[in-house]
């Protein structure tokens, strides 16, 4: 393709305008996720020649017969080597409508960590699924992760349909399964697209190997999922994170309250409170580098300036007298363990919420799930790596939180072992005792 | 509502600005590494969208190979003037004077290795605890596995086998005494974003990205840059051709794309069409597919 040609797509205002999509792709082993990442790349245009040109190297220096479209994906040297993916890496690729970012997940066993973390940012989960193989195990329980971190979107991805002779009944076969076993599952919509990725069916063009398959194409389908309503507009939330006083001549009474809007719409004359004196006042300004603008909504990163003069410093929660998070110091949350050392109930650590940082003790474990079955045991005393359970605990100063189901950004917490630093684990706040 | 929307650049500008207000939260000394580069001149400008009216809570942090293009050090001494804000210099010269580095061996003269220590010493001096750096996920398949927050032992050290999870919007900024944090607010753009976030907010680069008449050799396929640090080698023929840069790097060590693209709106079209990836055009990438992996290793940037 030449210069002229592609040029004007991306030199236009609709380039400017594009969305940001982040996907997350998960499947087992040998589902075929790096061969999909690699055509989705190679078919957007995505890689460079000499990108192309190292894979190849690699793909003859391994005896592969063809330049293996995985290959492109695959990362660092020790993967490289066993051949396998062992971590999150992440990939970038365009089409005029939108900037997808890729958040490539580990698919074997002992990788939860890698998947939860992910989940956490993406919108749009890609669940491979051997055509041969039908949903397994690690269908399950991939899904159930998606489903856990809140991403609203999923598509299911039948790959390898050449090996399958293309055959409706067995796409069916798969999409029932399917569906019989996510109806326990949150979702708000799942989709199911019958692909091969080495051949590229169904990937950016519909095939004609499935003339009975009457939806889009993959890229087709990720350029059009509807993502607007993704976002919590309702519940005004400005975790200050940092306040700006210039301590010049010229703006000597500023003070504008910086932070990432989680939720609802903050403007001019707003009449809002703060947490945790619960005083209320109004809006005077809200600033980007100093600018006002009219309006801040999710994810904008901005800073205002109040009416009055109160005390607010970072950790503090600025929101609306009629609309308030929660706040307390004591949360049920769904707890994702990421370390070798068991989380330990009555040991202190660290926990970050928003810009907000306590500690905390783990009370009591209600149970722990099995990812694969759903099954709670609560029998359970101890979450070790890469186990989620739902846990009580008590926080040493009183959180302002939502549930991370109505809003993920003030639903979402780390927790950080004081001796190492690691981060060990994640959880997701329960809403009023759910 | 369509005026609710924040389309893909102002996402991750979003996203860049609340990264850098919560290393400033968090840290008591970082500093921004600029090169002079595009990236670090985007950087620059989200600070501004950051801090602004105030002052940034770190100075600018500009590792010198001494090999400048001229044009990329005016370019920053304007930059840091009008901005008003501190630009604190580790010389890679006084690091090789000191004894604290050594240039590189090898047939093409490079200062590539030897911003290592000078970096590292630069840190230990001035005790820095966090250093922003330009780098995006997209240049290189090692970076693409890079947390935002990267976390370095007392010896600058990355270990990619022992990162830390990183979730949502949420930083764990904890260190001990002696060891730093690079953090990369880019991670999520790729070179296109950068070029169309300069185009967006109409900011100033320097001028060696745009095409201009240089002498150049040809040397295996790669058109360098001639200057007193880098003559000609016997039997190269120098000649005028119309280049531009896509990285401001070590001088030496940056090569040139033959380009009329002499406007934003041409580059952008270039890079749209490119095929040739940015890092390509440095030529020490070109040792071996793993070359970036091992130098990160060892603490670069
Ligand atoms: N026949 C067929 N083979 C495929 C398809 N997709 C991937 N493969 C092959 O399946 C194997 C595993 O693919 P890979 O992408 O490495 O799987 P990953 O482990 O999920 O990343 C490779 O040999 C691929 O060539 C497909 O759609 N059809």
């Amino acid at each position: 393709m030449t210069a002229e040609a592609k040029a004007p797509a991306f030199n236009s205002d609709a380039y400017l305008d594009m969305d940001l999509l982040r996907l997350l792709t998960c499947g087992s082993v040998d589902d075929g996720k790096s061969t999909l990442i690699g055509r989705l790349l190679y078919d957007t245009k995505s890689i460079f020649e000499d990108q192309l040109e190292a894979a190849t190297q690699a793909s003859i220096s391994r005896g592969d017969e063809n330049v293996n479209l995985a290959l492109i994906t695959d990362g660092l040297r020790a993967e490289r080597e066993q051949g396998i993916t062992i971590d999150v890496a992440y990939r970038y690729f365009a089409t005029p409508k939108r900037k997808f970012i890729i958040a490539d997940c580990p698919g074997h066993v002992q990788y939860t960590r890698n998947m939860v973390t992910g989940a956490s940012t993406c919108n749009v989960a890609l669940i491979l699924v051997d055509a041969r193989n039908g949903v397994i195990e690690q269908t399950k329980r991939h899904s159930f992760i998606a489903s856990l971190l809140g991403i609203p979107h999923v598509v299911v991805c039948v790959n390898k349909m050449d090996l399958v002779g293309y055959a409706e009944d067995r796409f069916e076969e798969i999409r029932k399964e399917y569906q019989a076993f996510a109806a326990r599952l949150e979702f708000r919509d799942v989709t199911f697209i019958p692909l091969s990725a080495l051949g590229g069916d169904n990937v950016v063009h519909r095939s004609e190997h499935t003339p009975w398959y009457q939806g889009a194409s993959l890229l087709h389908h990720l350029e059009n999922v509807y993502t607007a309503a993704d976002r919590d507009m309702i519940d005004a939330r400005l975790p200050v994170q940092w306040c700006i006083r210039p301590h010049s001549e010229e703006h000597h009474d500023y003070r504008g309250y910086a932070g990432q809007v989680a939720g609802g719409t903050f403007k001019k004359g707003d009449e809002v409170m703060h947490l945790p004196s619960g005083l209320t006042t109004r809006v005077a300004s809200v600033d980007v580098g100093g600018e006002p603008i009219s309006v801040a909504f999710p994810p904008m990163s901005v800073s205002v300036q109040l009416e009055d003069n109160l005390d607010i410093s970072r950790g503090d929660m600025i929101c609306r007298p009629g609309n308030q998070p929660a706040q307390g110091q004591d949360i049920e949350a769904m707890v994702v363990w990421m370390n070798q050392d068991a989380l330990s109930l009555g040991k202190k650590y660290a926990l970050k919420h928003t810009t907000r940082e306590v500690r905390c003790v783990f009370k009591e474990m209600k149970y722990r799930l099995d990812v694969n079955t759903l099954h709670r045991d609560e029998s359970a005393v101890a979450l070790g790596l890469n186990e989620i359970g739902r846990l009580s605990l008590r926080t040493t100063a009183p959180l302002f939180y939502d549930a991370y189901r109505r809003n993920a950004a003030t639903g979402a917490f780390i927790i950080v072992d004081e001796a190492t630093n690691n981060t060990v684990g994640v959880g997701m706040i329960l809403g009023e005792q759910a | 509502m369509n005026s609710y929307r924040l389309n893909h650049l102002r996402a991750l500008e979003a996203e860049a600005i609340h990264i850098m207000r919560e290393v400033a939260a968090c840290f008591e000394r970082p500093a921004l590494m600029f090169s002079g580069g595009k990236d670090s001149i985007v950087m620059v400008r989200l600070a501004e969208k950051a801090f602004r009216p105030a002052k940034f809570p770190f100075p600018l942090l500009h590792v010198d190979t001494g090999h400048n293009f001229e044009e990329a050090i005016t370019f920053r001494d304007q930059l840091v003037e009008r901005l008003g804000e501190r630009l604190v210099v580790a010389s890679v010269q006084e690091a090789i004077d000191k004894g604290l580095a050594t240039e590189d061996a090898g047939p093409e003269i490079s200062r590539n290795r030897a911003q290592i220590p000078t970096l590292l010493n630069a840190i230990e001096e001035h005790r820095f605890d966090a250093l922003f750096g330009g780098a995006r996920r997209d240049e290189e398949k090692a970076r693409a596995k890079e947390r935002i927050f990267s976390f370095r032992d007392d010896f600058g050290q990355w270990d990619p086998k022992n990162q830390r999870p990183e979730l949502w919007n949420i930083y764990n900024a904890r260190i001990k005494p002696g060891e730093h944090i690079r953090v990369f607010p880019l991670s999520n753009w790729t070179e296109m974003d950068v070029w169309q976030y300069i185009k967006l907010e109409s900011i100033d680069i320097p001028s060696i990205y745009f095409s201009h008449e240089r002498d150049v050799v040809i040397r295996r396929g790669l058109v360098i840059p001639i200057s007193g640090f880098f003559p000609p080698k016997d039997g190269e023929d120098v000649v005028k051709k119309t280049v531009r840069f896509r990285t401001v790097g070590d001088l030496t060590t940056t090569a040139g794309v033959e380009s009329p693209a002499d406007t934003l709106d041409h580059i952008i079209a270039e890079v749209a069409a490119a095929r040739g990836s940015e890092r390509g055009a440095r030529m020490d990438d070109k040792k071996s597919e793993a070359a970036m992996e091992d130098r990160k290793k060892e603490g670069y940037f």
